[in-house]
């Protein structure tokens, strides 16, 4: 099993390829994180225009129709440049589960303002106690003629303060931690009643801690669909994060390598050292597992195999795992330097980590994968 | 673990335990002293512990120190890293003191020693160069003699808080055509003199703890070498030798497991299969710590015996920063979500951060734990040490 790229593919590939390498080098991504506003409007746009917001949706919905390895592709190359700008969020998360879950009317509504790049989205899953449980839910929604009022509190949730709207979960009954009664609703980022407290995240994003008081929102599916959309919504997540995580494992390793072969002691290249070299070969046997498992993932997500959770959780595990060690290793062997806020090095270590805790990390994920098999 | 305790010492251990409690300054009980303090702050309790004459536990008696027996120093190292004190400045009291005394002559004790047990002089170490890290002997910082003075050029890195620094001691190439090792001498710098200029560096926590120190044609009088020229590295391993001795960490480790186990309890739900994760990870680590105090106090009772502990110090160096990366990056994971927010350096009162308390130092301790396997000779360098001189490979 190895992906051979279509044509489009492949010109997508070499499209951001050639935009990331001529407007986001290190030095130029330092400076957006440096921004008042922490993400570029400009490379947004300018992502619109290479059609990457448009990729993954399909035809019939304004997209381009390249579904999950489209996505692959976009975010393989993401987590190369470290690119900060909300296209999980937007594209992957909200305009999936509008996709999935939003009416006719929605989606013509939501997903051309997307595709355009005009309209940001952040999903509000998380809470104070939820940890990587959707179906953890205190915050409550009340229907009221034909919207709902939204009254509690998300936490961490991931570019919050340049979004225009909001996915929200929100409990429309049952008990706190019962799956059943969780709905999804849309919710103007500005709409009166939502309080913001908006801070900087490890890998130089913005997220925002979230106060809901009597906020008006429109239902994204049926009453009590929310946990089973979120779990649909989280697999192609992984899809996307796994790409960025394996990604910015390659840079790792490449650095690393080059590293070593420049960097003298003891009157030797460092990489000449029996100890480094067999590191750097375990590194490069993560690296190599990690984009196999990231391929099979992406085409499982094409085609909507049956075991597609278990598989997603074992792939977030496992490329987590390697993520972590992968990162560990190159600070390590770039010794002082690796712990610098100037080398890039330590910046992936951050992305990577980041990566870990979305939607739950390496561990939860390789408990999740045991707990599938067996239900089955 | 405790240990069997004479009497005596079991008195001196509660003495220093009431002591911490009665004496230690409610301004440094901040979430991460090491970066959270001012140089001021910082130096509350080491005027404390210089009032006492507990400054220096190291010390002979008549440079200042508290004359104590080995197993007084341990409980005092134990005590006070229990407690979560800020140790004094490693690099004034535990480094370049016991240096001065040990090979520096009397004018040079008449004037350091007595500032360094003050905390009038705060003192950084000038080792690491860019060219130089595991490789020290190839620290190619230049002293060439003019006069009475010898003229420093270089560049020193890694500088640990060098921005509060009033002096730097320095290996410097003094024979540029012996053999690496053969070539350095051992001076120290003051670093108000010209020439001297000191630019941070940034970590991946986000934090100042390091900096770049360059030397331009700084002038430094002769009569601060110390010991012998260009048998400074002589004096350089055998300040390294002291630098390990303290890095088992037990007690901090100690310490924060004891705050993990509360954030596990706080965070994860007993009917959650990750809490029985999170106790078995716990549970792993502090078997780690139990085997390496265990190790620590068999070697302190053969030190007490008079048995030199040989290379000792590279084990507790490895598995003690180990094993605290290993409880950073377990905190880290224990508080979910929050993880992925952190402080933003400087500090202040007046920027928002999201979570429980408890949680608000675990991401940046986490990336500043990195460093651990790096300083003080990366534990690769370590590992070397223990195949060669223990094993004999």
């Amino acid at each position: 099993m190895d992906i051979q790229f279509t044509e489009e593919q492949e010109l997508l590939r070499s499209s951001v390829q050639r935009l990331l390498r001529e407007q986001y080098d290190f030095e130029a991504r330092r400076k957006i994180v440096a921004s008042e506003e922490g993400f570029s409007r400009k490379q947004w746009d300018a992502f619109a225009e290479l059609g990457l917001l448009a990729a993954p949706f399909s035809e019939s919905a304004g997209g381009l129709g390249g579904g999950p390895l489209s996505t692959m592709i976009v975010m393989h190359e993401f987590g190369r440049h470290l690119v900060v700008e909300p296209f999980v969020e937007t594209v992957v998360l909200a305009g999936g589960l509008i996709e999935q879950m939003g009416t006719p009317e929605q989606q013509q509504s939501f997903i051309p303002a997307i595709v355009d790049g005009s309209k940001i989205w952040a999903l509000a899953w998380t809470e104070k106690a939820s940890r990587f449980d959707f179906a953890n839910v205190t915050t409550k929604a009340r229907r009221e003629g034909n919207d709902y009022v939204l009254t509690g509190a998300k936490t961490m949730v991931i570019a919050a303060p340049w979004a225009d709207y909001l996915i929200v979960s929100a409990r429309t009954s049952g008990d706190d931690r019962e799956s059943g009664g969780v709905s999804l609703f849309v919710v103007d980022r500005r709409a009166s009643g939502i309080d913001l407290q908006s801070f900087k995240t490890i890998d130089g994003r913005r997220a925002a801690e979230l106060g809901l008081r009597e906020v008006r929102g429109r239902l994204l599916g049926a009453e009590g669909e929310g946990v089973a959309a979120l779990e649909a919504c989280r697999d192609r997540a992984i899809g996307a994060l796994c790409a960025e995580a394996v990604g910015a494992i390659g840079e790792l390793n490449s650095a690393t390598l080059e590293y070593s072969k420049t960097r003298k002691q003891f009157g030797t290249p460092i990489g000449s050292f029996q100890v480094l070299q067999h590191r750097m070969v375990d590194m490069f046997i993560a690296h190599q597992e990690a984009l196999s498992l990231m391929q099979h993932l992406s085409l499982s997500l094409s085609t909507g195999d049956s075991a597609l959770s278990r598989l997603a959780s074992g792939a977030k595990s496992k490329i987590g795992y390697a993520g972590k060690f992968v990162a560990e290793q190159a600070v390590q062997l770039h010794g002082g330097m690796g712990m610098t806020d100037e080398l890039n090095v330590g910046h992936y270590f951050k992305r990577i980590s980041s990566i870990n805790i979305q939607f739950g990390d390496p561990a939860f994920h390789v408990l999740r994968y045991a707990q599938l098999d067996a239900a089955a | 673990m405790e240990l069997n305790l004479s009497s005596e010492d079991a008195a001196f251990r509660d003495e220093v335990r009431t002591f911490i409690a009665e004496n230690y300054p409610q301004e440094m009980r901040v979430p991460n002293p090491e970066t959270d303090l001012t140089k001021e702050q910082s130096l509350f309790w080491h005027r404390i512990l210089h009032k006492k004459g507990w400054i220096a536990p190291l010390w002979p008696k008549e440079y200042g120190g508290p004359g104590w027996s080995v197993m007084q120093r341990f409980l005092f190292e134990q005590e006070t890293s229990r407690a979560g004190t800020l140790p004094p400045l490693a690099f004034s009291v535990t480094m370049v003191g016991p240096v001065i005394y040990t090979f520096g002559n009397e004018a040079q004790k008449k004037k350091f020693l007595p500032r360094i047990l003050s905390g009038e002089d705060w003192w950084c170490q000038g080792y690491s160069e860019p060219g130089s890290g595991s490789d020290l002997a190839t620290v190619r910082t230049k002293a060439v003699r003019d006069g009475d003075h010898y003229i420093v050029n270089g560049h020193k890195t890694w500088t640990t808080l060098a921005q509060h620094a009033d002096w730097i001691f320095c290996l410097v190439r003094t024979d540029p055509n012996a053999k690496p090792q053969s070539g350095i001498s051992f001076l120290l710098i003051d670093m108000k003199s010209p020439g001297v200029t000191v630019r941070p560096i940034i970590t991946i926590d986000g934090s100042h703890e390091v900096n770049d120190v360059f030397l331009e044609n700084v002038r430094v009088p002769v009569e601060n070498l110390v010991g012998e020229e260009n048998k400074g590295w002589t004096y350089a391993k055998f300040l390294l030798g002291n630098e390990r001795t303290s890095m088992a960490g037990v007690g901090r480790s100690t310490r924060y497991i004891g705050r993990l186990k509360q954030i596990v309890k706080a965070e994860i739900p007993a009917d959650d299969p990750a809490h029985l994760e999170f106790l078995r990870d716990i549970a792993r680590i502090e078997l780690d710590v139990l085997a390496l105090e265990a190790t620590e106090l068999r070697v302190v009772a053969q030190m007490a015996r008079g048995i030199d502990p040989g290379p000792a110090a590279s084990l507790f160096k490895i598995r003690g920063t180990e094993i605290f990366q290993d409880i950073t990056e377990l905190t880290h994971r224990a508080i979910g979500n929050y993880g992925l927010a952190i402080r933003e350096h400087p500090v202040s009162a007046n920027r928002f951060m999201p979570g429980p308390d408890y949680g608000h130092t675990a991401s940046e301790k986490y990336l500043n734990a990195r460093k651990l396997s790096i300083y003080g000779g990366s534990n690769e360098i370590q590992r070397n040490i223990i195949a060669k001189a223990v094993l004999g490979l």
